[in-house]
């Protein structure tokens, strides 16, 4: 951003809408807006209570368990839909279905099959962030040149040296806008499972701080959950403009 | 054209001396998915120690005749034969350069350049050692741990080289490997891989779309034409080498098969 030819830093961005919102929050025009230092001050308070390190410690285990079986499942069947032309035909229509529909709508269906525990929440997760790494998986298989695979073959490449040597490092590009992606949506998904699950994690706080009018709390624990959206996706970004260059290079 | 080539063959019935040619292409024909014949009957060999040429206008097939000798494709009908025997698919008896060089863009140079021997299962300290040498003989040296993109098209393409002479491989398929070259750099190319060359015994098979880079560089031409591909001539240039690219290049000899080839080529288009 600039003004007036100057460069501006993103950080006064930050501080501009903070000065924002603690000004609508002082004239107390809205009720759910409180001041934005008194989110600040209710931060220490939410995230050292019991119920928070409880909602986390469910939440990074939904969250973990099932980032790594969609990472896993994804970039398979995505380097297989890739690679195989029958299996890219095959479900390519149902993985584009899948990732644009609203998966919400199932979770209530999961939590009827599932109960309320555990395993709803990985699942949610899976069904939120799979289809995207696969199909970011595929496209980056298939944009790989073929003659660096041609070139993997006539010096003597095994089928394993061909996809962890080439394959893997040329589709990574792609593969790690996937990986982003779907660990935004598995974050989505696990907020929206234990949301309508309403009894377990961020979820079941979430619904208690709005529910008992605690706003402060509210608003402060959608910031810690807001931050830890951002650095998981900034630490995969990094990584991607590490790669960046080679994209345009293959 | 005054006289007739020393040595025009038809149908790849070539004969240097006693020995048997290094790669014999044996009645290849090649249909391609949804009934396009790309190849018909072609047949030609290869003389061990020799550099060949495959010339013709684009879409003629020659750079499929190549990936067939690599066995990187595979025929419908015919066979490839390398010392004799069938080729079944790629083999550490030949090794490829690529016309957009495929090197892989995170690797570094020293590590592309000893990417053919790794694949091998060649140890690293060996494999760097080797890798080294063929740096420094295209004039690399320093440039080790840069990565392609950092690399002028030139560079890239003599990473490629030194890693398919790395192999040791006896005979080495290049498909244009200067034709995404600065036309500049190209004929100094051509005279660098001929020195190159001259110290290994290599067999050498050489694609291009270029009459004079395959006068210049090869010992045979071999002219194909196209709808479908096929071996339309087969001819030995044969240009005396002696005293240095700038006779050669205006030597009357030179200038007479580059126009004698184009003529040829011509007539094929003109049909």
């Amino acid at each position: 951003m600039t003004f007036r030819g100057y460069k501006i830093p993103i950080a006064f961005s930050v501080l501009v809408w903070c000065l924002v919102w603690e000004v609508v929050g002082r004239l107390g025009l809205i009720s759910l807006i409180p001041p934005f230092t008194e989110v600040l001050g209710a931060m220490p308070e939410v995230m050292g209570s019991a119920s928070f390190a409880e909602a986390a410690t469910i939440t990074f285990q939904a969250y973990g368990i099932g980032m790594a079986l969609s990472l896993t499942i994804g970039i398979g069947v995505g380097i297989l839909m890739g690679r195989v032309r029958a299996i890219g035909e095959l479900m390519g229509m149902w993985v584009n279905i899948f990732e644009s529909s609203p998966l919400t709508a199932v979770v209530p269906a999961l939590i009827a099959l599932l109960g309320f525990g555990l395993s709803t929440m990985i699942v949610t997760v899976f069904v939120f962030s799979v289809w995207v790494i696969a199909l970011d998986t595929q496209v980056g298989v298939e944009r790989v040149s073929p003659s660096l695979v041609e070139m993997g073959r006539s010096f003597g490449a095994s089928k394993r040296d061909l996809y962890l040597k080439i394959l893997f490092f040329a589709a990574l590009p792609e593969l790690l806008a996937g990986i982003r992606l779907g660990l935004i949506r598995g974050l989505k998904g696990v907020i929206i499972g234990q949301l309508l699950i309403a009894v377990v994690g961020m979820g079941y706080l979430f619904e208690l701080y709005s529910r008992s009018f605690l706003m402060a709390d509210f608003w402060a624990l959608l910031i810690v959950v807001f931050a830890f959206a951002f650095l998981a996706s900034e630490a995969v970004a990094y990584f991607e403009r590490k790669v960046s260059y080679y994209a345009t290079a293959r | 054209m005054t006289d007739t080539p020393r040595n025009q063959h038809q149908e790849g019935e070539l004969v240097t001396g006693q020995e048997e040619p290094a790669v014999r292409v044996v009645d290849v024909m090649m249909d391609f998915a949804g009934g396009v014949r790309a190849l018909e009957d072609v047949s030609f060999a290869l003389p061990k120690g020799e550099l060949t040429s495959i010339i013709g206008p684009s879409g003629c097939g020659k750079t499929t005749t190549l990936k067939i000798i690599a066995g990187l494709i595979q025929p419908t009908s015919g066979e490839v034969l390398v010392d004799g025997s069938p080729v079944q698919g790629p083999g550490p008896d030949r090794a490829m350069v690529f016309q957009d060089f495929a090197l892989m863009p995170w690797a570094t140079v020293l590590r592309n350049a000893a990417f053919g021997l790794e694949l091998r299962g060649v140890p690293r300290k060996e494999r760097e050692a080797t890798a080294r040498e063929y740096i420094a003989k295209m004039n690399l040296t320093g440039f080790e741990d840069s990565y392609p993109h950092q690399l002028s098209g030139g560079m890239r393409q003599r990473v490629g080289l030194a890693r398919a002479l790395a192999v040791d491989a006896d005979i080495l398929l290049m498909d244009e490997p200067f034709a995404s070259v600065d036309e500049q750099i190209r004929r100094k190319f051509q005279e660098d891989l001929l020195e190159l060359l001259s110290g290994e015994y290599k067999t050498v098979v050489f694609v291009t779309h270029s009459i004079e880079e395959a006068v210049y560089v090869s010992d045979l031409v071999v002219i194909m034409s196209r709808g479908p591909g096929r071996v339309s001539n087969v001819v030995r240039p044969g240009i005396d080498r002696e005293g240095g690219s700038d006779r050669i290049r205006r030597s009357p000899e030179y200038l007479d098969w580059v126009e004698r080839i184009w003529v040829e080529l011509r007539d094929y288009l003109e049909k």
